[in-house]
C-alpha cells in the first residue's frame, strides 16, 4: 500500500522534473489559454442574455428601421450567437478586439488609455495597504486581547464594512471641500491638462519624467485621496488577514522554543513569526492588487477618474460587448499575471519553496 | 544618466518642496462644465445624436441657417446669409455668406453645404431620419441637393411641406456644414470621413475641438475666424463628473465654473450660497406613460379615459416636482409653435370610476407597469401607482434602467411604460410625427412611432398629420396641430404629464450662459465670466 503511494509521489515528482522549464511554461500556456477561452464564452453569454438591445446604444431611440437594421447587421447581431462568437474569437486571435461603440475606437487602445489611471490609483492604494495593513495586523496578533488589538480591529472592521462611494464623498467633502487639503475629483486640475506629454499614463511619473513639478503636484493632490480610501478598505483586509495567520503562527511550538533560547520577543514576532506567514501575505495582497484593479467602479465615478471601472461600468450599461469583453480579459490577465507572480515569489520569501519547480 | 540624476535630486527637493495646495479658481479665460458626458460616441454631425453630442457639435459647426438663441424661434442666416422658397414650395435656395473660412483656413462654399447635407442621407446614420423624411434617399439626394453655383445651395423636395418644417431641418444639427476637402482626405472605404470625423473636425463654427476624451473630457478653443467674431472666451472645457455629489463640491469650491447634472435636493442645497447660483431654463421633453393597446383593458376608449383622471398631475407638480416640472398634457411641448397650453386632465376617481364602469371593468384591474429607474419617474409612478389604486387599477411597477425600458417598449412588450420624449428639431412635426401617426401596425412596419409602440392603429389621424406637415399657412397649420393634440388626449394612449425645466448650478461670475431648448441650441460663444 505505502509502496505504491511512494512510487505514485516519485513518479509524479518524476514528470514534473522532466518536463522541467519548458514543460512549465507549456502548462501555464494552456491554463491561460483555457481561462481565455473560459473568460469569453462567459462574458459573451452574459453579453446575450443582459436585456438592453446593443443596437439601442449606437442609434439610439429615434433612428429609422433601415437604420436600426443596417447597425444591426453591422455588427453581426443578426447572425447566430456561436457564429458570432466564433467571429469574435477570430478576431481576438489576430489581435483585434473589435471597436468600441461608444468611444468609436479600438477597445485596445481605450483600455491603455484608461488602464494606466486605474494602476496609478490601485498601486498607491496597495502601498499603503500594505505598509501600514501589515504592521497593524502584526502588532493586533502580537497583542492579541488587549487594548490595541481591540482597535486595531475595530478600526479595520470600520474600513472593511464602509461603503466606499459613502467615505469618497466624506473624504471629498472634509478634506477637498472644507479643509482645502487635497484637489476635487478628476486626475488633473484643467489648468495642469495635457501640458506632459503621455509616457507611461501614470500622471505623476510622465510629470517627472518630464521634470514638470507643478503638474506632479498637482496630479499627487489628486491621488492623495482615492487611493487613500482604497488603501484604507485594502489595509482593512490585510490587516485582519495577517493578524489571523499571525496568530496562528504565534500558537505554534517553534515560538515557544525561541523564546525559551532567550530571543527578544520583538525578533520573535517580527522575524521569526513574520517570516512563515509570508508565503500567505504574497497571495493576499495579489488578490488585493487585484481586487483593486477590477473593483474601483464606484471610488471612480465618486472622484471622476476615468479609469478601468468607470470604462467597464459605461460598457456594460450600454451592452457595449466589445469593450466588456476587452476589459474582462484584461482583468483575467492580471489575474493570471499576479498569480504566476506570486508563484514566482513563494521561493524567495520561503526556503522550502525553493528548488522546488 | 543625467536624467536620472535630475530625477534623484528632484526627488530630494520634493522632499522639502512642502503640501501647498495650488488649486485655484478656473482660468480667467476658460469656461469648466462638470457634466456626465458618458452618452457622447461621436462628434460627426452627420451621425451624432446624443444630447452631450450635439451640444458640443452646436458650439463646433456652423449650420445652414440657425435659431437666434437659446430660447427664440427667430429664424436667422447661419453660413447663409439670406434664403427664399420657390414658387412650387418644394425649392429652397441659399444665398451663402461670402468670406467665411473653415477653421483649417479653407474657403466656405455651397460645395461644402450640400456635401454636408448630402452625406447625411448617404451615411444613413441615426439621425438620416431627419433628412429622409423629406423625400430624400441614397438615390436622388445628389440631384435633389446641390451647389448651383459656389455661393448658391438649392434643395428640392419631392414633396411640398410646410416651409418652417424644411427651415427647422436646415437649422438642425444635421445641417451642420462640414468641410468636404478635409472630410474626403480623411475618407477610408468610402465612408465620407466619418471614421475621422468621430474624433476630429473640420468646422466653421466658433470653436475649434482640441480634444473629445471619451468619458473625460472634451476641450474646446475659442476660433478667431468665426463669422461673428471671436467667442468672449478662449476655452471651454467639459469634464465628466459622473456624481452629481462630487460636481456640487466642485462648483461650490470653485473648480468648475458650472454643473449641469445636480439634484433637486443638491440645488435646494445651494440656497444661501453666496458664491454660486442656480439658473433655470425651460427644457423640451415631455414626460409620459405609454398604454400598449395590445393590453385588454386598454383597448376600451373609455379606460384610456379613465386612467387619465386617475393623475395626480398637480398635486405633483405642486409637492416634489416644484421648480423642475410643470404639467404639460399637450404632446408639443410649451415654446413650439402650436403647443395645446389648456390641461384638461385633473385627478377625479369618481369620474374614473364610472369611465371604468361603462368600459366594463368596475373593480379595475392589475397592470405592469415598466419605468424607467431614475428619481423624478420613481417618485412620478409611485404617486401614479396610489392614485390608481383609488379606482382599483392595481400598478406594479418595475424600475429599471433606462435603456433596458427602451428595448422593452420598442419591442411592445410593456402593458404600461414611463418614459420621456425628446422632440428631435424646433418644428411641430417631430412630436406629432410620432404621437401621431401610425398607418402600419404590424411587426415589421418601417418606422415605429409612439404610437405603433403601443399598438394605436390611426390612418385617419395619420393623413392630418401629413397634411399639417405640408400646410404651408402658418396660422393654419398651428390651428390643425392644436386640434391633433386634443384628438391624442381624448383617444390617445398616452398619460401626458409633465415638462422639465432645465436647472444648473453656476458660478456668481459666470454670465450668459443658457441651455437651449434642446440640446442643439446651447451656445457657449458669449459666455463670460
Amino acid at each position: 500500500m505505502s509502496g505504491a503511494v511512494v512510487t505514485a509521489g516519485l513518479r509524479s515528482q518524476w514528470t514534473r522534473h522532466a518536463a522541467g522549464p519548458a514543460g512549465r511554461v507549456l502548462r501555464i500556456l494552456l491554463s491561460v489559454a483555457l481561462t481565455f477561452l473560459g473568460l469569453t464564452i462567459v462574458t459573451f453569454v452574459i453579453g446575450r442574455v443582459v436585456p438592453i438591445d446593443p443596437v439601442l446604444a449606437i442609434v439610439g431611440d429615434h433612428a429609422s428601421a433601415e437604420t436600426y437594421a443596417r447597425v444591426r447587421a453591422e455588427i453581426g447581431l443578426d447572425l447566430p450567437i456561436y457564429d458570432q462568437y466564433w467571429r469574435y474569437l477570430v478576431g481576438v486571435l489576430h489581435g483585434n478586439f473589435g471597436n468600441s461603440v461608444l468611444t468609436s475606437r479600438p477597445v485596445l487602445q481605450d483600455l491603455l488609455h484608461v488602464f494606466p489611471a486605474t494602476i496609478e490609483l490601485s498601486l498607491l492604494a496597495l502601498v499603503i495597504g500594505v505598509a501600514l495593513g501589515i504592521p497593524l495586523g502584526v502588532i493586533a496578533a502580537a497583542n492579541r486581547g488587549r487594548p490595541l488589538d481591540h482597535v486595531i480591529r475595530f478600526a479595520s472592521l470600520l474600513g472593511y464594512s464602509m461603503p466606499v462611494f459613502w467615505l469618497g464623498l466624506v473624504g471629498l467633502l472634509a478634506f477637498y471641500a472644507k479643509l482645502g487639503w487635497v484637489a476635487g475629483p478628476g486626475r488633473l486640475d484643467v489648468a495642469f491638462a495635457d501640458l506632459v506629454p503621455q509616457v507611461t499614463g501614470l500622471i505623476t511619473v510622465d510629470a517627472l519624467l518630464d521634470g514638470d513639478m507643478d503638474v506632479f503636484w498637482n496630479a499627487l493632490q489628486h491621488l492623495v485621496l482615492p487611493s487613500s480610501i482604497l488603501g484604507y478598505l485594502s489595509l482593512a483586509y490585510v490587516a485582519r488577514m495577517t493578524r489571523s495567520f499571525m496568530l496562528g503562527q504565534l500558537q505554534q511550538e517553534y515560538v515557544l522554543a525561541a523564546r525559551a533560547k532567550g530571543l527578544s520577543r520583538w525578533r520573535v514576532v517580527w522575524v521569526h513569526a513574520l517570516g512563515n506567514v509570508w508565503v500567505q501575505l504574497i497571495t493576499v495582497i495579489a488578490l488585493t492588487f487585484g481586487g483593486l484593479l477590477e473593483g474601483a467602479v464606484l471610488t471612480e465615478t465618486v472622484f471622476a477618474w476615468p479609469g478601468l471601472g468607470l470604462y467597464m461600468k459605461n460598457s456594460l450599461f450600454n451592452a457595449d460587448l466589445n469593450a466588456v469583453l476587452g476589459g474582462t480579459m484584461l482583468v483575467g490577465v492580471v489575474y493570471i499575471g499576479l498569480n504566476l507572480l506570486s508563484d514566482l515569489l513563494y521561493p524567495l520569501v520561503d526556503p522550502r519553496a525553493r528548488g522546488r519547480t | 544618466m543625467a536624467k536620472h540624476r535630475n530625477i534623484a535630486a528632484m526627488a530630494a527637493a520634493l522632499a522639502f518642496a512642502g503640501w501647498a495646495p495650488l488649486h485655484a479658481a478656473t482660468p480667467a479665460n476658460t469656461l469648466v462644465m462638470a457634466k456626465q458626458i458618458d452618452d457622447m460616441i461621436t462628434m460627426d454631425p452627420g451621425e451624432a445624436y446624443e444630447l452631450t453630442g450635439e451640444e458640443v457639435l452646436t458650439n463646433v459647426y456652423d449650420r445652414i441657417i440657425r435659431f437666434e438663441s437659446a430660447t427664440s424661434s427667430k429664424m436667422v442666416g447661419g453660413v447663409a446669409e439670406s434664403w427664399s422658397v420657390g414658387d412650387d414650395g418644394k425649392t429652397f435656395t441659399f444665398k451663402i455668406r461670402a468670406g467665411q473660412k473653415f477653421q483649417d483656413g479653407t474657403p466656405l462654399t455651397a460645395e461644402d453645404c450640400a456635401f454636408s447635407l448630402q452625406r447625411v442621407i448617404l451615411l444613413d446614420k441615426t439621425p438620416a431620419f431627419l433628412f429622409t423624411q423629406l423625400g430624400w434617399t441614397k438615390d436622388n439626394v445628389r440631384d435633389l441637393v446641390k451647389a448651383t453655383d459656389s455661393m448658391t445651395l438649392q434643395i428640392t423636395t419631392p414633396v411640398k411641406f410646410a416651409p418652417t418644417l424644411v427651415e427647422s431641418l436646415m437649422s438642425a444639427n444635421v445641417a451642420s456644414v462640414v468641410e468636404k476637402k478635409a472630410a474626403m482626405e480623411h475618407e477610408e472605404k468610402g465612408d465620407l470621413g466619418n471614421g475621422w470625423l468621430k474624433t476630429n473636425s473640420a468646422a466653421s463654427g466658433p470653436f475649434r475641438l482640441v480634444s473629445w476624451k471619451p468619458n473625460e473630457s472634451v476641450t474646446l478653443e475659442a476660433y478667431a475666424g468665426y463669422r461673428e467674431g471671436a467667442p468672449t472666451l478662449r476655452r471651454v472645457v467639459i469634464q465628466h463628473v459622473p456624481e452629481p455629489s462630487s460636481q456640487l463640491l466642485l462648483v461650490q469650491k470653485g473648480d468648475v465654473d458650472i454643473a449641469r447634472d445636480l439634484q433637486p435636493d443638491q440645488l435646494a442645497s445651494l440656497e444661501g450660497d453666496k458664491a454660486v447660483k442656480v439658473a433655470t431654463f425651460p427644457g423640451s421633453d415631455t414626460w409620459y406613460a405609454g398604454m400598449n393597446m395590445a393590453f385588454e383593458p386598454f383597448k376600451n376608449v373609455k379606460v384610456r379615459e379613465a386612467m387619465k383622471y386617475l393623475i395626480d398631475y398637480d398635486g405633483m407638480a405642486n409637492s416634489f416636482l416644484h421648480g423642475r416640472f410643470f404639467v404639460h398634457q399637450g404632446f408639443l411641448p410649451h415654446g413650439f409653435m402650436g403647443a395645446l397650453d389648456e390641461n384638461p386632465y385633473h385627478l377625479d376617481v369618481a369620474k374614473a370610476k364610472q369611465l371604468l364602469a361603462e368600459g366594463g371593468y368596475p373593480n379595475g384591474f392589475e397592470v405592469r407597469m415598466d419605468s424607467w429607474n431614475g428619481a423624478a419617474m420613481n417618485s412620478i409612478v409611485q404617486s401614479m401607482q396610489q392614485t390608481m389604486a383609488q379606482a382599483g387599477v392595481k400598478m406594479q411597477i418595475v424600475p429599471s434602467d433606462l435603456k433596458q425600458v427602451i428595448t422593452i417598449y420598442r419591442g411592445r412588450k410593456h402593458q404600461m411604460a414611463a418614459l420621456s420624449w425628446g422632440p428631435d428639431y424646433f418644428d411641430p412635426h417631430t412630436n406629432a410625427d410620432t404621437f401621431a401617426r401610425n398607418t402600419d401596425n404590424s411587426d415589421n412596419a418601417s418606422t415605429k412611432p409612439l404610437a405603433w409602440r403601443n399598438n394605436w392603429l390611426i390612418p385617419e389621424i395619420s393623413k392630418e398629420t401629413a397634411a399639417a406637415a405640408q400646410e404651408p399657412d402658418a396660422t393654419k397649420r398651428e390651428a390643425m396641430y392644436k386640434d391633433l393634440q386634443k384628438k391624442v388626449l381624448d383617444e390617445g394612449p398616452f398619460l401626458i404629464m409633465f415638462q422639465p425645466y432645465n436647472q444648473v448650478a453656476e458660478r456668481n461670475e459666470v454670465k450668459n450662459f443658457a441651455v437651449g431648448i434642446f440640446a442643439d441650441l446651447t451656445y457657449y460663444r458669449n459666455v463670460s465670466k
